[in-house]
């Protein structure tokens, strides 16, 4: 049976015809061209907010009970929630890489003994400050949290320092975004809910316009397999995707300045990734859409919680518990992480494993219903 | 398995939700012939071409197409088969060239070039072979479409009306290229709503409701119907049509043109119905044979509309 083995002819026609009728679809190619540069423009702009209860890695080389002291005033803010005590700065620097936490507080050797005698010993402080909005206020409630503690702590002790300016000197360290700019963290974050937007729809109208123009029903009546369909309407998306990019890219790069640090190898095969798992998306939500307004709804259904729930609009670490579980399992979660990671951070692959398995993950999920759902018949 | 047969299905039955669309759906086409497939809207010509090659699954039932299996052997069907859909599917925002072109390639043709050429040039349309399907009028896709259909040589063709808002002469040339596909072997399974369309078919079938209601030569169907049959001309023909279709005996009233055709069941009873009548009126009474139509407008009145 040689009619059940995949033609690659036949594919290639496929693939040749999506590029005529994309290039005759005039309003969609301008939007294509449109929308990630107006986007970055427009959204270059900040979104505050004021998130609490950030991760907190302790690095304590002086375990006095000052320690205790700082750690307890830093929590009572809200804003820090320790979550480890790391042995080493080097395990505590290697934890910010891979965004496990978004603070590093680092208590130095003899620091009791510097502040009773009243030698404004340093803290130091290292923030993650890819997302300014998140970091921003934590860091201006620190000074006066330590301040009101230890004053308290040290009355007796040290009376004349207790008065007035603080006893310790607070070292703060912004990595990555040293100047805390907003537009730094929402451009790259941009990439990915342009791609996500713009692939999910355009796969998703791709089959069920076939149906809806009665297309659909030529295309069955031909030797055509689903697989050569479905994967050669595809790949001219593919390529829109890595087009997008690119103008998103130019437009943060000369427009904002946005660093890129990292790879850009490597930015293009995450964003490959990421491209992959909303094409098939869209393409699982248009073998369910009977039509285009359903296989639109379905896409916008998709679109909401990636943009609210992904860290894109508010800092991810300050959105309740279930919202940062629901965030997780969607891909522009993790594809957020990766932009910043490579382009701020100068991430390299190893760093990036514990973000890109989650979107295979989710993509081999959407193509296993995608398979279940995609019909070979008019019925 | 007859090797004459090119379609040879029974018992086919398609659900659509709670809805009995085809109800055990039985056909053979010989080679080489031309099969009329009839009925009124609705009836469900379409869903049962869709089975014949493999677009939609039947529920029940079994046959073959083309010597291959109707339910597993689908991908081979559709290589053999022309079919032409009733909805015009090719792509509007494509050119006529490039429309054949993607179907001369869906299936991997050699020289297709020269077939798509040699089809753009047969059609006459060469001049605007550039010009985007969707802006051709709805007869000219419909003849478009019926060179794509045939552009891979198929061995059966599915045509589901083929010439609906097709012009006479377009019409006439279509059946002529019909009937000499025929002769060299070929066979056309074609659905259709005119009569002398139907008449132009070696054989035809009758579908109702779901319901394959008679099949055979045109003599045969309407002679299996055994309809008696008057042919009235002369004035005052409507009042005479409302005050027949009261009486018993008389299953249907039905104007030709400047003549109501009047049918019965069973003669002895027409005739006693409408001797009072053809005794009074003005109107000149000529005994007939049934035609084609009396048959059909006789079966679809016949036929309750099971989804009321
Ligand atoms: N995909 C579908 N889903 C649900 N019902 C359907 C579907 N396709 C057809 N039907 C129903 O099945 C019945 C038969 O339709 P079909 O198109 O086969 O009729 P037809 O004989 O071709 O009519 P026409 O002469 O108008 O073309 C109709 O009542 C129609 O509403
Ligand atoms: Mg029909």
């Amino acid at each position: 049976m040689n009619g059940r083995r995949f033609s690659w002819s036949r594919w290639v026609s496929i693939v040749i015809k999506e590029f005529i009728q994309l290039k005759r679809d005039r309003l969609t190619f301008g939007m294509i061209v449109g929308i990630p540069v107006i986007q970055v423009l427009l959204f270059g702009f900040a979104i505050n907010s004021d998130p609490k209860s950030l991760p907190t890695a302790v690095v304590s080389l002086d375990n006095g009970r000052y320690t205790r002291t700082i750690v307890s005033a830093l929590k009572n803010t809200n804003y820090f929630r320790f979550v480890h005590e790391a042995a080493s700065m080097a395990e505590a620097d290697e934890m910010i890489e891979r965004g496990k936490v978004q603070f590093v507080v680092t208590i130095p050797a003899g620091f009791e003994r510097a502040l009773v005698r009243g030698d404004r010993p340093q803290l130091l402080i290292e923030a993650d400050a890819t997302d300014p909005s998140a970091t921003g206020p934590a860091l201006a409630a620190v000074n006066l949290a330590l301040t009101t503690a230890l004053a308290h702590d040290l009355q007796g002790v040290t009376g004349d320092l207790a008065g007035g300016s603080s006893a310790v000197d607070v070292r703060i360290q912004r990595r990555y975004n040293p100047e805390g700019i907003t537009a730094y963290n929402i451009v790259p974050g941009l990439l990915g809910v342009i791609l996500t937007m713009t692939m999910v729809l355009m796969t998703g109208l791709a089959m069920t316009r076939e149906r809806e123009r009665g297309t659909f029903e030529n295309l069955l009546a031909t030797p055509a397999l689903p697989v050569e369909v479905m994967t050669g309407k595809i790949i001219p998306y593919i390529l829109i995707g890595l087009i997008q990019v690119t103008l998103a890219l130019l437009a943060a790069s000369y427009v904002f300045s946005v660093p890129i640090e990292g790879s850009l190898v490597l930015l293009y095969a995450v964003v490959l990734v990421f491209i992959a798992a909303n094409l098939t998306l869209g393409i699982t939500f248009s073998s369910i859409a009977r039509n285009q307004l359903q296989a639109m709804q379905m896409t916008f259904f998709f679109f909401l919680p990636s943009i609210l729930l992904s860290g894109f609009m508010f800092p991810f670490r300050g959105m309740p518990e279930w919202a940062q579980v629901i965030g997780s399992l969607l891909p522009l979660t993790h594809f957020l992480v990766l932009v910043r990671g490579i382009l701020l951070k100068g991430a390299t692959l190893p760093e990036l494993y514990s973000s890109i398995w989650p979107i295979l993950a989710f993509m081999g999920a959407i193509l296993l219903l995608g398979l279940k759902f995609y019909r070979k018949t008019l019925d | 398995m007859n090797a004459d047969l090119v379609v040879d299905v029974q018992g086919l039955n398609k659900h659509f939700g709670p809805r009995h669309v085809v109800k055990d759906f039985s056909l053979q086409v010989r080679r080489g012939e031309i099969f009329g497939f009839l009925g009124p809207n609705g009836s469900g010509k379409t869903t049962s071409i869709r089975m014949l090659c493999g677009l939609l699954t039947p529920d029940s039932g079994s046959g073959t197409c083309l010597g291959h299996d109707v339910i597993r052997e689908t991908a081979s069907i559709k290589r053999e088969v022309g079919y032409m859909t009733q909805r015009f599917s090719l792509w509007e925002d494509l050119t006529i060239a490039e429309n054949l072109d993607f179907v001369a390639r869906m299936y991997g043709m050699r020289l297709r070039r020269k077939v798509v050429d040699d089809a753009i040039d047969a059609l006459g349309l060469g001049s605007r072979r550039n010009q985007l399907a969707g802006s051709l009028s709805g007869g000219w896709k419909q003849r478009m479409a019926l060179a794509a259909c045939m552009l891979h040589q198929p061995k059966l063709l599915l045509l589901d009306e083929p010439t609906a808002g097709v012009d006479p002469k377009a019409r006439r040339d279509f059946w002529e290229e019909i009937h000499k596909l025929a002769a060299t072997g070929i066979s056309v399974l074609v659905s259709t709503h005119y009569m002398d369309e139907a008449e132009r078919c070696h054989r035809l079938a009758y579908i109702a409701y779901g319901a394959l209601l008679t099949s055979g030569t045109v003599d045969e169907v309407v002679a299996q119907q055994a309809l008696a049959t008057w042919t009235v001309s002369g004035p005052d023909l409507p009042q005479l049509q409302v005050a027949l279709e009261k009486l018993g005996g008389v299953a249907d009233v039905t104007q030709f043109g400047n003549a109501l055709h009047v049918t019965g069941t069973d003669a002895d009873a027409l005739d006693r119905a409408t001797a009072a009548l053809r005794a009074s009126g003005p109107q000149r009474w000529e005994r007939s044979t049934a035609t084609l139509e009396d048959v059909f407008i006789h079966l679809m009145r016949d036929t309750k509309d099971n989804y009321q």
